[in-house]
């Protein structure tokens, strides 16, 4: 069945928790026994609704302050699609929580307060999405039922969000307006007669018509994870490099030259398991083997012969930092890009981003927590790359603290 | 006539999690229960490294209160596919003293094997554990990362987890500092039974319809054995069950059910008003059984 990687987005409050575990609920996904659990807790904490959040929030910091502080991943069905939902935290201290969450999502949902409007975190949140390319956008403005279901707010906030569109640096996205109430069901898996004067469809109903299987077809890319060797006699000579392929599919035969040695070789066989295929599709985890003999390790990339990517030994790419400690020039970080990892060092922030649109200021030369800015690397060894936008595994990359080992960034080359 | 592949995306973004476990750590092992979602991880290592054997251990940590079926049909696995099995008991832990059996009539090792989970991490130097927990079980397993970093007493930060993009995998630890892996993170349990029948992939006989001696208990239906306490007023019936997931004898309750085969078992899950982790008295414990749990170093 087609799988749907959904992410949420939008402030604090806004009702994302409470949508998701709504949807839970309409589509009959919610099992006696966690509903009951969801009635229960409800009650206990005085409330005469069923508080749906609770479907999602589930650790106990978050019940007790009624946020959501980390990413949720939620698993339901129609007859039509699985679906993979990151619930997502809108507090801005949880900002790589959601980046996370938002990595993953080939369509995303943002919602908005309806009494509240497009602020802060709606700016930063839709520019995540602009930078991370989700194709999709549903905005949804929530709370419907506590402005009276009111048209005019609803269009005041289309007007606004708007505005900000005109602005992204993503053209091909798509975005699509939806009025709900999260809480009472409104336009939420069914058309509410609530508010007759929304021609659209309900949020259930447009993501099940999404087509989100025709990603781009772009050059294909295969990092080598591990090399497989194994120790039986019969398997002696063996060499099969094990890895995922992205962006287009692989067929036995093609010419191929690895990267970054550039040395060339013909594709052999392509083995999943114990089956070998002519073929192999974009997505696939497959092993590899080649006509030559070539030393071959992990974090090289195998490319087509005439797809063979840029090289370099510096980098500016757009970068989203997720540490406490800022990003500074000077400060050496480790780079991961694919199944790669090189040591990078900081030449210069260029320019710190505004979320809200109003442009770049060149002046701070630093990131801190939750700023993205454009950042120039020097690299200890040349990286071949592509851009984020003509491939997102080539074009990605994180950057590893080496103190703390922790993933303090993520890299967008632009 | 040319073969293509098109591959079953949560079974490939498994393997690519197996290849980086064993590309990123020294010493990875996996966590096996016997049950049906460990029983799935063999498989997909299996098919992650072949022609290759399987690249690391097989750590059991043993209860002493398992249901023999799950015991035979582990050493038959291991057997068969020439793995290596690592056992560690409970009991060795009760015996030395580390810690002290639960008394009483909710009395479960359960919450014992932590200990004994991480004395063996320890022990052997384990950097990288290999779990078969989906997210779709419960509300604290939903919030966890593919690679899941634990601090040198095991526990789990859940306020503080790293950041996790794309496919890149961050497994860099300190010494003494180790990562969960959770390959079959996104599988819901009716992707992991959908996957057994495709695969048809041998699993215990307690996963299918058989009589069992039980009582019930709290709406719950427990196994009669001399492992569980029962109260002289329960009573012992003989029914027709089956388990949904399978921890020890203590912890885990059955189902009735008349499902002998996969594709019943399957059509049974896809028309079920009760969540898998609905027959887990572990859980039942409170609101937020799991969480405790994991922040103390439980799988
Ligand atoms: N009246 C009304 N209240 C709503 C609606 N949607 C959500 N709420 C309430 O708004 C509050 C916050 O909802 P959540 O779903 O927890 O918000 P959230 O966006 O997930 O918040 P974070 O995850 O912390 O960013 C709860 O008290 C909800 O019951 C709605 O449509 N109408
Ligand atoms: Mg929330």
């Amino acid at each position: 069945m087609e799988v749907l990687k959904i992410a949420t987005a939008g402030s604090v409050d806004d009702g994302k928790s409470t949508l998701i575990g709504r949807l839970l609920y309409d589509t009959k996904s919610l099992t006696d026994d966690k509903l009951e659990a969801i009635e229960r807790n409800s009650k206990k904490k005085g409330y005469d609704y069923l508080d749906f959040s609770l479907a999602t929030d589930g650790l106990v910091a978050e019940r007790e302050q009624g946020i959501t502080i980390d990413v949720a991943h939620i698993y339901f069905s129609t007859r039509k699609k699985s679906y993979i939902i990151a619930d997502t935290p809108g507090h801005v201290e949880y900002t790589r929580n959601m980046v996370t969450g938002a990595s993953q999502a080939q369509a995303s949902i943002i919602l908005i307060d309806a009494r509240k409007g497009v602020i802060e975190q709606t700016y930063r949140h839709f520019f995540i999405n602009n930078l991370l390319r989700v194709k999709h956008v549903i905005v949804a403005v929530n709370k419907m039922d506590l402005v009276d279901y009111d048209q005019s707010v609803f269009e005041n906030i289309k007007t606004d969000f708007e505005k900000l569109n005109a602005q992204s640096s993503y053209a091909e996205q798509e975005v699509t307006f939806i009025p709900i109430s999260a809480l009472k069901g409104d336009n939420v898996a069914q058309k509410s007669d609530t508010m007759p004067w929304f021609k659209g469809e309900s949020v259930l109903d447009y993501l099940e018509a999404l087509k989100p299987g025709q990603e781009e077809h772009t050059a294909a890319r295969f990092p080598v994870q591990t090399v497989i060797r194994p120790k039986q006699d019969e398997f002696h000579d063996y060499r099969g490099y094990a890895g995922k392929i992205y962006g287009s599919s692989l067929k036995v035969g093609d010419a191929v030259t690895v990267l970054p040695s550039l040395t060339s070789s013909k594709i052999k066989t392509i083995e999943f398991f114990d089956q070998k295929y002519d073929e192999a599709v974009a997505g696939s985890s497959v092993t590899i083997t080649l006509e030559d003999d070539i030393n071959i390790t992990r974090g090289d990339v195998l490319v087509k012969s005439d797809e063979v990517p840029q090289s370099s030994k510096s980098l500016t790419a757009a970068v989203c930092w997720m540490d406490g400690k800022a990003l500074v020039p000077g400060a050496k970080y480790e780079i991961q890009h694919n199944t790669n990892r090189i040591l990078a060092k900081i030449d210069s922030v260029e320019s710190v981003i505004a979320t809200d649109y109003s442009g770049e200021d060149g002046s701070k030369n630093q990131l801190t927590l939750n700023e993205i800015g454009k950042v120039n690397f020097k690299l200890s060894k040349n990286l071949f790359y592509d851009t984020y936008a003509e491939n997102k595994a080539g074009g990605s990359f994180i950057l590893i603290d080496l103190q703390s080992n922790t993933t303090a960034g993520v890299g967008f080359i632009g | 006539m040319s073969t293509i592949l098109k591959t079953n995306a949560l079974e490939s973004e498994a393997i690519y999690i197996f290849r980086e476990v064993v590309a990123q750590f020294e010493n990875p092992v996996l966590l096996f229960s016997g049950g049906k979602d460990s029983i799935t991880l063999v498989r997909l290592a299996q098919k992650a490294f072949y022609p290759a054997k399987i690249p690391f251990p097989l750590l059991h940590v043993d209860t002493g209160h398992n249901f023999p079926e799950t015991i035979e049909f582990r050493d038959k696995l291991v057997e068969e596919l020439g793995l290596n099995l690592i056992v560690r008991h409970v009991q060795d832990a009760i015996d030395e003293g580390k810690v002290t059996e639960e008394t009483g009539k909710y009395s479960s090792r359960n919450m014992l094997q932590t200990t004994t989970l991480l004395d063996a991490i320890e022990e052997f130097k384990f950097d990288a554990c290999i779990g078969g927990a989906r997210r779709d079980e419960e509300k604290a397993r939903a919030k966890e990362r593919i690679f899941s970093v634990r601090d040198d007493f095991g526990q789990w930060d859940e306020k503080n987890q790293r950041p996790e993009l794309f496919d890149l995998l961050n497994g860099k630890i300190e010494i003494g500092q180790n990562v969960r892996v959770f390959p079959i993170s996104n599988w819901t349990e009716l992707d992991v039974w959908s996957y057994i029948e495709k695969e048809k992939i041998e699993i215990p006989s307690i996963y299918f319809s058989h009589k069992r001696k039980t009582f019930v208990r709290d709406g719950l239906i427990w196994s009669a054995s001399k492992y569980v306490y029962r109260e002289e007023d329960e009573e012992v019936l003989e029914r027709i069950v089956r388990f949904r997931t399978v921890g020890d004898m203590t912890c885990t309750a059955a189902v009735e059910s008349e499902a002998d085969t996969i594709a019943r078992i399957v059509s049974e899950i896809k028309t079920s008003t009760i969540s898998e982790r609905g027959a887990r008295i572990d859980d039942k414990r409170s609101e937020a059984a799991m969480e405790k749990r994991k922040q103390q170093g439980y799988f």
